[in-house]
């Protein structure tokens, strides 16, 4: 049965808050939201009509205009585009007869690429209609053209996954591909036990033993967590929420995922923790767009936990009541970014908010917020069951404790590795299996990438700090390629507020495209290199000021081999092309293209 | 800056493209200090004397304004040709500018919009112009950077007299443009 837009408005109580699963509702019935629907939200939530369309227009997975009955999102990422995307997308253009951005014409099926899905150990990807399907062969895509053209529940030609995600609330054609597991994530688990380890302690020795612990925040800057926790519990408020950062959109990582499908009740346990330490009585999990398969299962899980009296009120029969819900993000890797997340979680286009104040101090409608990656959440739980010093034992002296990795690209076994901070690359490519790495891109596109001279680095704060993305590339690999891709990335995803992040990545990728087609000169990579510091230094936030870094470390780590593509004889190369330029115009304007005249002049 | 009657002078040359003269105007604010300009340099092609072709050779080159259509085109090749160093002055002739506003809107649409969803008495006729005589708009407004080589940048909308007078004396006392400080360029 479809429902009217104020009754989907209503059953997320008239909220802007709940804008986005508003939003969500309409485009999944609808499949667009058009501008008459925008005219009655903005009545119904009392919200202006530009702010609406600001929204509409931000999320990759919200449309002005129909995207098919079916929706193929195909990913784009590197290790997608290395899997064979290509013959992929094609053999989706040919079966459905339109090209990707569009919908057929009867509005069955529509082709649109999105941003990576965290599934780099498993490309080629798509998502179609909330399904994940992984591994994608040309035959295969013959077959799912074919169904979707007949109208038929596409779930029947899902491959069977791994672990849960065999569960029927997620059904999903996912492969955990736990390589090493560790102390720490993959074991069992005694939901409660951190609980009830934690209120024997007292709300400030907990935070106490996170600090003790050094735990750092495992989402990719490494905040200390202790520390966090400590100035949110300060900040004066008479509400305060702890949010889960389940956006997981740098292209490369896939550890949260695979947590969250594997071992949830550890994840939610940490936040029922935190919200204990810092006297909160609301928790948000922030579920990316791409993760909606999982919402579910999540949603059980904590059911489960309420049943359980581990959420809800009067938690283990005491006075201290918290509970979570989740919000689902809907395609923004900026929304990644606590405060962009934040924004987003209140029902706004998700653009980074100026800092300070920080969430700590104004988060989440202007209340003291923690933010943290799920992984930082597991940790804490565990550091809490069992004490500060059995974590401190793991990793170096100033990176304690364990990561997950996710591992992905060139290598024979991609997947989760649980391991200690500090083992070398070069070991790591030896236990996933990477015999002839030729360069690997740590901590994602925002991160660095390092060629074989810096493989005896650490992965470690005082190193290599990262989120835990490594991809890996071999000599087979064309190297621009990877960099554009990368480049795009950043290109699709920059929110726009700042002209240095907005302008200059574009910049910087048509200097790319230059050098790509044989155009570029010594310097063209000279500016390269301004227009990277300018875009660092002068970008709000952490997009902004790492998106030149595929670039920078490239031009840093394989200089030579960069230098190799550019002309050093000639110093300018100009790409304009008039003949290209007027054609339009002479069309339109339905003259000839007649040059001479002016050209005898020249 | 002292006159030096042995030197030879300065030959300098200026345009306005795709720009509103506005770089022009500005240049004309170092008010009287044009009058020390002139015992240092000599005029060739510019809208201060009206000389439409650059004639000589020339030592320099401001250019105001990007590039929207074939002949802004053709007078930036021939200023490239013509001055030993080329200065592009001002926001338009380095990003591009306002005129560049049109950039990434359909030809067919821009033209309708113009010239045939008017209510202008002038354009009366709703005829998209193509004269044969008109110079062809071109797909986008082009920074001129992309199509010649561009030795130095003097931003601004406008630069300021200043910056102008100070980047003049610079070559004249053939100095580099590359370090013009920051109070030149600050704007608020
Ligand atoms: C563009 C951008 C994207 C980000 N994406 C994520 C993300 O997907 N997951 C995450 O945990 N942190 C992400 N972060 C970092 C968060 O802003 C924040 O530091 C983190 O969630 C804090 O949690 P932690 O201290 O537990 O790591 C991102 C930051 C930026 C600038
Ligand atoms: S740096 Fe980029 S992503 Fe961040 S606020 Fe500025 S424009 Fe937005």
């Amino acid at each position: 049965m479809k429902k009217s837009v104020s009754e989907i408005a209503q059953m997320h109580q008239n909220k802007q808050t709940q804008l986005l699963a508003i939003l969500h509702d309409i485009q999944e019935q609808e499949r667009f939201i058009s501008d008459e629907v925008l005219h009655i939200l903005s009545d119904e939530l009392d919200v202006p009509l530009v702010e609406l369309e600001g929204v509409r227009s931000f999320y990759h997975f919200f449309s002005s205009q129909h995207r098919g009955r079916y929706t193929v999102y195909m990913n784009t990422s590197a290790t997608s585009e290395m899997s064979g995307a290509f013959e992929v997308m094609q053999a989706f253009e040919k079966h459905s007869g339109i090209e990707f951005g569009q919908t057929t014409s009867d509005f069955k099926i529509g082709l649109y690429k999105t941003s990576c899905i965290g599934l780099c150990d498993q490309e080629p990807a798509a998502i179609i209609n909330n399904l994940v399907f992984t591994q994608l062969t040309a035959s295969r895509v013959k077959e799912i053209v074919e169904a979707m053209k007949a109208g038929k529940d596409l779930k029947v030609l899902l491959r069977q996954g791994e672990g849960q995600n065999k569960n029927p609330l997620i059904g999903a054609e996912i492969f955990n591909n736990i390589r090493q597991k560790g102390p720490l994530f993959f074991n069992e688990f005694e939901p409660g036990s951190a609980l009830k380890k934690a209120m024997d302690l007292g709300s400030l020795d907990v935070i106490e033993s996170i600090k003790k612990s050094n735990l750092r925040g495992r989402g990719g800057a490494g905040f200390p967590t202790g520390q966090k926790w400590g100035f949110c519990r300060a900040a004066d408020a008479n509400r305060r929420y702890v949010i889960c950062n389940i956006d997981e959109g740098e292209p490369g990582t896939f550890k949260d995922r695979v947590l969250l499908t594997e071992n949830p009740y550890l994840v939610f346990e940490g936040m029922v923790v935190a919200g204990y330490a810092i006297e909160s009585k609301r928790g948000i999990v922030y579920l990316r767009g791409e993760y909606a398969y999982l919402k579910n299962y999540l949603e059980e899980v904590l059911n489960q936990m309420r049943q359980g009296h581990l959420l809800g009120k009067k938690i283990l029969g005491t006075r201290f009541s918290f509970d979570i819900q989740i919000k689902l993000g809907a395609g923004a890797y900026i929304c990644g970014e606590e405060s962009a997340l934040i924004e987003s979680a209140e029902g706004k286009r998700g653009q980074p908010r100026n800092r300070p104040p920080f969430p700590v101090v104004s988060g989440y409608l202007n209340k003291p917020t923690v933010v943290n990656n799920p992984e930082t959440f597991g940790c804490a739980a565990k550091i809490v069951l069992n004490g500060p010093e059995w974590f401190r034992k793991m990793g170096t002296a100033a990176s304690s404790g364990v990561k997950l990795f996710s591992v992905a690209g060139d290598c024979d076994r991609p997947g989760i590795y649980e391991l200690e901070w500090g083992m070398s690359v070069a070991d790591l490519l030896k236990l996933c299996g990477a015999k002839d790495a030729y360069a690997v891109q740590v901590g994602g596109p925002s991160g660095v990438l390092i060629s074989e001279r810096q493989f005896a680095r650490k992965l470690a704060y005082e190193d290599l700090g990262t989120g835990g993305a490594i991809t890996i590339f071999n000599k087979t690999r064309d190297l621009l390629s990877i960099l554009h891709n990368h480049m795009e990335f950043f290109n699709n995803e920059t929110c726009g507020f700042c002209v240095p992040c907005r302008a200059g990545n574009a910049i910087l990728l048509k200097k790319l495209e230059k050098i790509m087609i044989g155009n570029g000169t010594s310097n063209d990579l000279s500016e390269i290199k301004a227009w990277g510091q300018t875009v660092k230094l002068a970008s709000r936030c952490g997009l902004g000021q790492t998106s030149p870094n595929p670039l920078l470390t490239a031009l840093q780590n394989f200089s030579d081999e960069i230098a190799s593509k550019v002309r050093h004889d000639i110093d300018y190369i100009s790409q304009f092309n008039m003949d290209f330029a007027i054609e339009e115009s002479v069309k339109v304007a339905g003259r000839s293209p007649n040059l001479r005249v002016e050209e005898v002049e020249d | 800056m002292t006159p030096n009657p042995e030197k030879k002078k300065l030959v300098v040359a200026t345009t306005s493209l795709a720009g509103c003269f506005g770089c022009h105007m500005s240049f004309l604010d170092i008010d009287e200090r044009i009058l020390q300009l002139i015992t240092h340099v000599e005029f060739n092609r510019s809208p201060i004397d009206d000389i439409k072709h650059i004639n000589k050779p020339c030592d320099v080159g401001f250019v105001e304004g990007g590039c929207c259509n074939t002949e802004n085109v053709h007078t930036l090749r021939e200023f490239r040709k013509n001055c030993k160093i080329l200065v592009s002055l001002g926001q338009c002739a380095i990003t591009g500018g306002l005129p560049a506003m049109r950039n990434g809107i359909p030809m067919s649409d821009l033209f309708s919009e113009v010239y045939q969803n008017t209510n202008n008495p002038t354009l009366g006729n709703h005829l998209i112009p193509n004269d044969e005589e008109i110079p062809i708009i071109l797909d986008r407004v082009y920074p001129c950077h992309e199509i010649v080589k561009v030795d130095a940048f003097l931003p601004g909308c406008p630069p300021n007299a200043d910056l102008i007078w100070e980047a003049l004396v610079r070559i004249i006392e053939g100095k580099s443009l590359d370090d013009l400080t920051y109070q030149y360029f600050k704007y608020d």
